[in-house]
């Protein structure tokens, strides 16, 4: 490994991060409050480190797979720690592993908290609760993917390995021929979104700052609210958590699609095979869920059941976490499937997690092909996306994602159950609901409970359980492999 | 510009690292997704994978909004056909590789053809491979020559043997020698020694086997090249070529032309008689070259210059080894597919001409005539020493640049670079210290930095 590659990358990381922990100084100014001065060391620190790591430059500046792999997941890992400290040091959550667990369920857009049983939400400052709700914003779309859209020093050819580590999905394509374009490209439609957003929700009379913080979370795909009820919160306020509910549909889309209609390809965008099972997926989801809740006589009228329905379903598709309702005493029909939407996911390439929706179809079929392949052994088929043929080294790359994703699951809800305040259920979607990026589980960890119950190694468990799940594991692995750490 | 290169082999491979280093935005179409795959990890490029043929490929690597389609993929046709298609889908310029003679004339005579098929550029491997071959044995002690600023002046490589009277002399010194060498009317820009290339300033020292590289207009050079070379004949009169390919056939009809007897050796009868069909007054000899007897007997000893263009590049190394061995002649060895060019290099083989560099870089030279016309100033782009070295030429459009007007002394340069020439309506002046740059003017610099795009760039 080129160590010293690494150290460059992730000095130019604590730079961004740096200018990340800006935005907060300057909210705490608006509202005075006294929490710029933690936000500002750290900011200090963070910069003073980056310069001088930044400028001094490898001499081997080539990466490969094993560089790539390991800046990524070394930097979720300072990223995920940085994140904290402001939490932890102004004792606002005094517990270095709450603090941490809170810093990396926003980061990796997850969105599960341990504030809201002992500690309120509300009880945070106004800096801190920005904050959080910007890690979920700054996590979503990735920080290598922002710093090589921004940071020029970085745009060689070699750093698409960054990309493909950081990036959801099976196969990372560019848009642009450029790296630094493609990066631009898709922090434009991002940003440009999530703008979008946030002027309808203030334009709905939605307070400015929970318009801002609440864009945030929806972007990422993050879920965390400022207020303990989630969006609950907002009751009686249809307009906004419709605008929610329709922008988390979106930012669970994969963004090519929308890279495709800008540049007027709108056919070949509605094409796409994903895109139209996740719609399949949605409305199906929906359509089950709101007969269920009829049958079982909830909600007074047929308008406030399909609201209720989509935005939940919504939410776990797209693993947001938000929750309109306390969906935890619906039927358990309903719960099941709004668990497996969960574990299907977004699509790939967008800023939900789960196994992503071109996973789970090429699992589908590459499953059928080997059937198939039982009754007549010498037949040759490919499987197929959107009429090309998948390469096998994805589809067994794939089933291969699938293995380790069952086994780190079981392990985990393994480690769990020695949690004896716990039963099953709870133990069960926790780990779900982390690893998938979504947030609150079902039971003691559903909406309206919180993660802060469980003992200290649960909750290492579930941290390393959400970053596995937003790096998509491999990058995480490495971290434990012994030879990816070796000097060539 | 935005560039699609179809054809991921060789040349298509050297286009594409080429214009990537130089920040074009590259799509690149292969049929096998293993080279686009190993293309796209080692490049910041697209890769499509699929039939360029095919025109759902081609919008899938944004034909419509493309600057430049280059097509080399392995047949003529296919090429043809994919311009065709490119230019019928919205590319704006269009590159083939086409090697059928046939073909180039068709269509070089008739302009509604060119029109119709909107082809920018043909480009014939074979044919750039011959003119670099010919000039190579007007000055057959020369390594390589390149040529500049539309042939006026040229850049003339050779190697100093241990006993030349430059060894251990320094460049400044050059003039105070016996019948000064170069009378001010030629510059040593590039030495390559061992490994490395150098830039030489004043203190440069020469020591046996270096590669010296000298820059001076065509005319003057036979007069510098047999003071430089005093053993060596400054033109061939002889010329003996080892295979009956296309190259060949090119070769010698330069050749001829430039009253140098040419003989060819060729194993097939038909081919014999097709060669003797097309060039009357060359010698054509039917046999098998790798025959130690043959050669001896069409005396290999006594000829001028030597060049082997057999197809396997295994048998054009053995033959230019036993060729030197034989004889003092210049030697030219065609390679085409094997890249070890480190150990290539190590063998005494003289000149060694690689097409498909050559096509990769005539490709290149184009593109950034292209560019040229938006925005930035070189004319045209040399790749010298394996692409170690450059040799740029810059037009200078504007009084405004903070090189032009001044005496060249009082200008900082970067390290690693020299001015070689510049051309003044049509003059070339080698330049001192107490020159100037003007409007104009056609500035030609060596230099190992990459990238340079406008003449500001120089500047330290």
């Amino acid at each position: 490994m080129n160590s010293n590659l690494v150290r460059y990358v992730l000095g130019w990381v604590l730079i961004i991060i740096g200018a990340m922990l800006i935005l907060p100084i300057i909210v705490a100014v608006i509202y005075h409050e006294n929490d710029y001065i933690y936000f500002g060391i750290i900011a200090v620190a963070c910069l003073t480190i980056g310069l001088i790591s930044s400028k001094i430059k490898p001499k081997n500046t080539q990466m490969y797979v094993r560089e790539g792999y390991l800046s990524c997941a070394l930097t979720w890992v300072l990223l995920s720690v940085i994140g904290c400290l402001p939490f932890f040091i102004s004792r606002q959550i005094p517990s270095f592993t709450d603090a941490l667990f809170e810093s990396v369920s926003g980061f990796t857009t997850t969105g599960a908290s341990i504030l809201g049983v002992d500690r309120q939400i509300e009880d945070l400052s106004h800096s801190m609760l920005f904050w959080r709700s910007f890690t979920n914003w700054a996590g979503g779309m990735g920080i290598l993917v922002f710093m090589l859209a921004v940071i020029s020093q970085l745009s060689g050819h070699s750093n698409m390995y960054l990309m493909k580590a950081e990036s959801p999905g099976p196969v990372v394509s560019k848009l642009n021929p450029k790296l630094k374009d493609t990066a631009a490209v898709l922090y434009g439609m991002y940003g440009g979104l999530t703008i979008l957003q946030f002027l309808l929700l203030a334009l709905g009379g939605m307070p400015v700052f929970d318009a801002i913080t609440l864009s945030f979370s929806t972007a990422g795909t993050g879920g965390f609210s400022i207020k303990n009820a989630s969006v609950m919160a907002y009751e009686g306020h249809f307009y906004w958590q419709a605008v929610i509910t329709v922008f988390m549909f979106l930012f669970a889309v994969n963004f090519s699609v929308y890279y495709l209609i800008l540049t007027k390809k709108i056919r070949q965008a509605f094409k796409l095979e994903e895109l139209r099972w996740y719609f399949v997926i949605f409305i199906s989801a929906i359509a089950l869920i709101t007969i269920d809740l009829t049958i079982n006589g909830f909600y007074s009228n047929v308008f406030e059941r399909i609201h209720h329905t989509a935005f939940q379903v919504s939410t776990y598709i797209s693993s947001t976490g938000f929750a309109s309702a306390d969906f935890d005493t619906w039927p358990e029909l309903s719960k099941t499937i709004l668990m497996t939407v969960a574990l299907i996911g977004a699509c790939a390439g967008s800023t939900g997690g789960g196994l992503k929706v071109s996973r789970a179809i090429i699992l589908v079929k590459s499953t059928a092909r080997d059937l198939r392949k039982m009754l007549h052994p010498n037949s040759v088929y490919t499987v197929k996306m959107d009429g090309k043929a998948v390469k096998e080294d994805v589809v067994s790359s794939i089933n291969t994602y699938l293995i380790l994703y069952v086994f780190i699951m079981v392990i985990s809800v393994l480690v769990l159950s020695l949690d004896e305040k716990m039963d099953f259920a709870t133990d069960f979607t926790a780990v779900i609901a982390t690893f998938n990026n979504m947030g609150p589980g079902l039971a003691k960890v559903g909406p309206t409970q919180s993660y802060y119950d469980y003992s200290i190694l649960s909750k290492y468990v579930l941290i390393f359980d959400m970053l596995a799940g937003r790096l998509e594991i491999l990058p995480v692995l490495m971290l434990f492999n012994k030879s990816c750490w070796k000097n060539k | 510009m935005k560039i699609i290169i179809i054809g991921c082999g060789k040349v298509g491979r050297t286009i594409a690292e080429q214009l990537d280093g130089e920040g074009h935005n590259i799509t690149v179409v292969d049929k096998n997704p293993r080279t686009v795959n190993r293309l796209t990890e080692h490049l910041d490029i697209m890769g499509v994978e699929g039939d360029g043929a095919s025109r759902s490929v081609l919008f899938e690597a944004g034909v419509e909004n493309a600057d430049l389609v280059i097509a080399v993929a392995d047949a003529d046709e296919l090429n043809l056909y994919i311009c065709l298609l490119a230019h019928c889908s919205g590319a704006k310029n269009t590159i083939a590789r086409v090697r059928n003679p046939v073909y180039h004339k068709n269509i070089t005579e008739s302009q509604s053809m060119r029109k119709a098929i909107g082809l920018s550029l043909m480009i014939n491997p074979e044919k750039i491979a011959a003119l670099e071959m010919s000039r190579l044995i007007r000055f057959p002690s020369a390594i390589e020559v390149d040529s500049f600023a539309r042939g006026n002046v040229e850049l003339y490589t050779l190697r100093l043997a241990g006993d030349h009277f430059l060894v251990g002399k320094k460049i400044a010194d050059i003039g105070l020698l016996k019948g000064d060498v170069f009378k001010g009317e030629s510059r040593i820009c590039l030495v390559e020694r061992d490994d490395e290339i150098i830039i030489p300033g004043g203190n440069f020292v020469f020591a046996p086997g270096d590669k010296v590289s000298f820059i001076c207009t065509p005319s003057k050079a036979s007069r510098i090249f047999k003071k430089f070379n005093k053993s060596a004949p400054a033109k061939a009169k002889n010329v003996l070529i080892i295979g009956g390919s296309r190259t060949a056939y090119y070769l010698a009809d330069i050749l001829i032309e430039s009253n140098i007897n040419v003989k060819i050796i060729e194993k097939l009868p038909e081919r014999c008689a097709e060669l003797s069909d097309l060039l009357p007054e060359a010698n054509i000899i039917r046999g098998d070259a790798l025959n130690e007897e043959l050669l001896d007997s069409e005396g290999i000893d006594k000829m001028d210059a030597i060049v082997t263009l057999m197809h396997l590049d295994e048998e054009n190394i053995m033959l230019s080894l036993y060729a030197r061995q034989k004889s003092d002649a210049k030697c030219i060895t065609k390679i085409e597919r094997i890249v070890f060019d480190n150990i290539v290099d190590t063998m005494p083989l003289d000149s060694v001409i690689r097409p498909r560099e050559l096509t990769a870089e005539s490709i290149v030279r184009y593109v950034r005539a292209v560019k040229n016309s938006e925005g930035s100033n070189v004319e045209s782009l040399y790749k010298l020493v394996d692409g170690r070295a450059e040799a740029l030429e810059f037009k200078i459009n504007s009084k405004d640049s903070p090189v032009v007007g001044k005496q060249l002394k009082t200008l900082k340069f970067k390290n690693n670079l020299q001015i070689a020439c510049i051309t003044r309506k049509g003059k070339a002046i080698i330049p001192k210290g107490e020159d100037t740059i003007e409007p104009d003017d056609l500035v030609i610099v060596v230099t190992t930095h990459k990238g340079l795009q406008k003449i500001d760039d120089i500047l330290d």
